[in-house]
Order: C-alpha cells, then structure tokens, then sequence
C-alpha cells in the first residue's frame, strides 16, 4: 500500500514487519522518532517484543548483543554522539558474530555542536567490523531494513542502515508498505544455530591465544568480504517478491561517460538532477552511488567506471589530517587497477549544508579546470568555507 | 516541479502544516515531499517548512531557495524575515492577517492573499488568545486560492493528520476556505 512517510517512520515500519523480538536503545535527535514510535507500538501489542530502555547506548548495545546470542531478532537506532558512545561494543557484536541491525541517524559529531547532516558518525566506525548501508530515500529505508535482517542472519554479521539526518529522517515522501504476509515469506523467523540456553550450556566470548586469534580474524575477513555479493544476491530475492532492487552500488547514466560523481546517502539524488543538467551542455558525466560501505563493492565500483576518465568524490565527512573516507575509500579501491584514473574529492555538505544543483554545478567545473571556490586542504578541496 | 515554502514560529505547527498538505496533494496523485527546516529552534523562533509536488518522483532534497507559493503562519514574521525572499515573479503569497488591513505589506509583482486565521481558529476553539492553533486554518484558505487543491482532499488529511480535534479544524479549514480574501495581484478568491 501506498503511504506518506518520514524516513524515520518507514524505518519503525520496517522493525514491525520484520518481527523484531528485542529493541533496546537510548533516544538522540534526530533518531528520537524511531524508538518513541516503537516503545509505541510494542506497547500497544502490536509488535510482541520486549523494549529495553537504557540509561547509555553502550547498554543498549550490550543489551541487543546480549539478546542476540539468546536467538532474538533485534534492533537498536542511534545516531552520532549516541553512535560514538557504542564504539567498543560495536566492535564486540561484530567479533562476537552477532546479526544485530541498527538504525543511525548520520548527524555531525561535536563540537561545535550541530544537529545536521554529516556522515562523520558512522564512517569513523568503519573499521569495526559492521556492514554499513547508506540510504537514499524513505522506501530505501523500508527495504534495506528487511534486506538487512536477512544478510545478517545468513552472515552472521551486524548491519549499520545510513539516513541522513532531516534530508531522510524528517523527510515525508510516498513509499509502498509491504503486506505482512509476503515480508513474511520473504523473512523467516530467526533460528540461531547457536545460542545462550541454560539447558544447553555453551562458552562465548572465550579467551584466546595467538595460535587461534589470526585464524579467527581471517575468518571474519573473508565472511565480510563475501557480504558485497550476498546483499546483491538477497536483495535479487527481494526484488523478485516486492519489485524493488537495492543493491551495493546504483550508477546512473554511467554507460558513456568520461566522468562519475561518487556519493553515498540522499546528495546522490540531486546530483543526478545535476548530471542530467551537465549532459544537456554536452559533457559526458554519469553518478554513482555506493550504497555500500563495508564491505566496500570493489567490483560493482571497477565495472561501473570501466570507462571514465575521471572520478569526482563528494564527501560528506573528513578524516582530519587525510582526506574525505568515501575519496579513500575509492583510491584505495581503484589502486593499481585503474593507474590513469584522475579522482578529485571535495568535502560539501558537512554539518547540515544543503548540496544543492548549485553546489555540484561549480564542484564539477572546478574538478576539470582546477579554477573555483572550494578551497584546498591536503588531498580535498572544500566546498562552503568562508573566506 | 512546485515548492511551497512555509514560514512560522517553532510550536505554531508549519510542519504539520507542510505534512497534511504533502498528503492531500498525494491523495490526487501527485509525487509529494515534506520537509522541515529543523533543529535547535525553541517556542517562539522562526521557522520555516517545505513542500514538494511534481508529477513525476522526486529526487532533489533540501531547502526550496525560489518557492512558487509561501505561507505565512504569522503576520508579525514580516517584521523579521524577507518572506518573499527568492520566490518566483508571480508566486503566490499567502498571509495570517486582518481583512481591514487594505495595505499589501509585500513588495513585488506576487499574487497576495489573506485569511483572518486568529480569528477563524478561535471561533472553532482552536488554541487560545495567546497562541491560537491557526496552521489547519490557513490550509483551507490556501485550498481556495491554490486552484488546484481540493478542499474534500484537504479536510480527509487534516482528519488523520492532527493529533487532536480533527473535527474543530476541519471546520475550521472550511470556514477559511470561504474566508479568504485577495489583497494583491490575480488571486482565486471569489
């Protein structure tokens, strides 16, 4: 069915569907509306799942890599700060091997202190070992919540779901609400093959020497890996029940063209109004959206820019005293696969900055002549710093 | 593509407003999109809202720079913001003022309408003196001078979404609709 919704509301949509069985978490603007909604509806009994408040996101963590191992179905949402304060458990659920999926709101990290779209947050956890998804718009939330739930079972790995904050949090728009029956289908309930069971006792969490550390981490590393192929492969099946692909990577007028704008979350849309506007004044250039962080889809990024001569990277975070973590992502990705490819990285829209046609018009321009008003530092150039 | 850009004061309800227009607007098959300007604005402050409306999916976010139609929840913002600021030559401007006042308080070539929408809400016991709950009231007035926005399609939203009295401020709505008045410029209000 056909409804309006915020990102935030499509995301509680997607828990109820999804049957999630444990939520526990701490409220955080702009993610507040997520867990009201479902302390909500939990306690109306239209979801039958315990809700655990807690005074910290680290317990909130902890709680769902607790109810997790004892075979639960859970969720938790945060955002920035909140994301930040889960860190060390962030990196235990993964290690522990936890199919937890979470809800961040990507809001920039203080100070100074702001409310705003900024994707900081969550790529500075990156290496904690969380699959991470960047949506890019309301129904993208909806699907990849479900897409999510089962990667994860089959993976045994946790999933990070990207909004941007208000552009996708506190946005309304048209998405369609799947039925209950088919999700159902599409999602069965989830049977962990190993579990807390006080009738059958099992250690987690062991201890362990080096002899054993290395195998087990590499082991980890190659399941990770292994998720850019099976999201794309689940999200196939789902496609074929709900008539919706949300895959790795989305190009868009990619096929011809010498140059690609890169981006991840909700910019991508407006930079495809941007691109159409280029391509009517004759330049070749197409939009690729890395839906997918972790693991990075290095193939879906090798086979979309084939052909282009030039890569543009907008990033909507910093790593100080490097660069933009989507510009390293892809340097990184394309080295020595691609040795004549110029990437240029502009850091815009940080800290709530609208990325508008007319911020990605000039970024373009500048990227081909190296003449214009972003402003460089290191290996980027920013966009939006005053004089 | 149409933007519609709402200014109000934080807790006068512009994006609720902004939500049950995306809404009535869905309801005759349109793309729609909502959404507010947001953040650390407290009780009082200026705020503004957006909607989005196109025939086709909507893929461009964020703030509407050159609005084809603005609503304004309060008359005394025009003391503090430029509500008019980038609208399009003949955009249509929308105000919460007195009929006596004859004077257009817009400078421009833009289409200017008015609805007492104090003095509607109070008559249907929406709010109070001090803060009366008027951003039902004006979407009514705005269904009459919009010419393309049913009032059945409007008052079915309002139903499902206000949180509370959805019959005072449908009437209400109602009442506006039929209030409405043209202060400049070619405005459907006859």
């Amino acid at each position: 069915m056909k409804k309006v919704m915020m990102g935030t509301e499509a995301a509680t949509m997607a828990v109820k569907l999804a049957r999630v069985q444990v939520v526990s978490a701490y409220p955080i603007t702009p993610q507040t509306v997520i867990v009201e909604s479902l302390a909500d509806i939990i306690g109306r009994g239209e979801l039958k799942a315990k809700y655990m408040p807690v005074e910290s996101e680290h317990t909130a963590m902890s709680s769902c890599m607790g109810a997790s191992l004892a075979g639960a179905r859970t969720f938790t949402a945060t955002s920035s700060q909140g994301l930040a304060y889960m860190h060390e458990m962030l990196h235990f659920t993964a290690g522990e091997r936890v199919p937890v999926v979470m809800v961040n709101c990507n809001r920039a990290l203080a100070p100074p202190w702001n409310l705003y779209c900024d994707h900081t947050d969550s790529l500075s956890q990156r290496d904690t070992g969380w699959i991470q998804y960047y949506c890019a718009d309301a129904q993208d939330v909806l699907d990849a919540i479900l897409i999510a739930y089962a990667v994860a079972e089959q993976a045994l790995l946790p999933v990070m779901i990207n909004l941007d904050a208000f552009y996708l949090t506190h946005t309304s728009e048209p998405l369609d609400v799947p039925d209950q029956e088919t999700v159902d289908l599409f999602l069965p309930p989830y049977h962990a093959s190993l579990k807390l069971d006080v009738n059958d006792p099992k250690t987690f969490s062991i201890v362990c020497g080096a002899d054993l550390f290395s195998s087990i981490k590499y082991k980890r590393q190659g399941d990770t890996l292994a998720v850019a192929r099976l999201w794309d492969q689940v999200a196939e099946k789902y496609n074929s029940h709900f008539n919706r692909l949300h895959k790795t990577v989305e190009a868009y007028r990619t096929e011809d063209a010498d140059l690609c704008i890169v981006s991840i979350g909700t910019a991508t849309g407006t930079i495809r109004l941007a691109v159409d506007r280029l391509r009517e004044e004759g330049l070749k250039v197409g939009s690729l959206r890395l839906a997918m962080i972790r693991p990075f889809p290095l193939e879906g990024l090798q086979r979309a820019i084939a052909k282009v001569k030039h890569v543009i990277v907008i990033d909507r975070d910093v790593s100080f005293g490097a660069e933009g973590i989507v510009a390293q992502e892809v340097k990184a990705g394309l080295f020595g696969h691609r040795g004549d490819l110029k990437v240029t990285g502009f850091v815009a829209g940080v800290g709530g900055n609208d990325v508008t046609v007319d911020t990605i018009i000039p970024l373009v321009r500048q990227a081909i002549s190296g003449y214009g008003n972003a402003v460089e530092a290191g290996m980027s150039l920013w966009a939006e710093v005053l004089p | 593509m149409v933007g519609i850009r709402f200014h109000g004061r934080g807790g006068q309800g512009a994006v609720v407003a902004s939500k049950i227009l995306a809404h009535a607007y869905f309801k005759q098959g349109l793309y729609v999109q909502a959404f507010p300007s947001f953040g650390m604005e407290r009780k009082g402050a200026a705020v503004s809202a957006f909607v989005r409306l196109d025939s086709a999916p909507i893929v461009e976010r964020g703030d509407i720079k050159n609005p084809d139609v603005v609503i304004v929840l309060d008359f005394s913002l025009l003391r503090k913001v430029d509500v008019a600021h980038g609208a399009k030559p003949d955009a249509l401007i929308l105000l919460n003022c007195k009929e006596n006042e004859n004077q257009n308080p817009i400078k421009g070539s833009f289409r200017v309408a008015g609805v007492d929408a104090v003095k509607i809400a109070l008559h249907h016991g929406l709010g109070s003196k001090t803060a009366p709950i008027i951003n039902t009231v004006i979407l009514g007035a705005y269904a009459r001078v919009s010419g393309d926005l049913a009032l059945s399609n409007l008052l079915e939203a309002i139903e499902t979404g206000v949180p509370v009295s959805p019959k005072q401020n449908m009437a209400a709505a109602e009442a506006a609709y039929q209030a409405v008045f043209r202060i400049s410029g070619d405005v459907n209000a006859d």
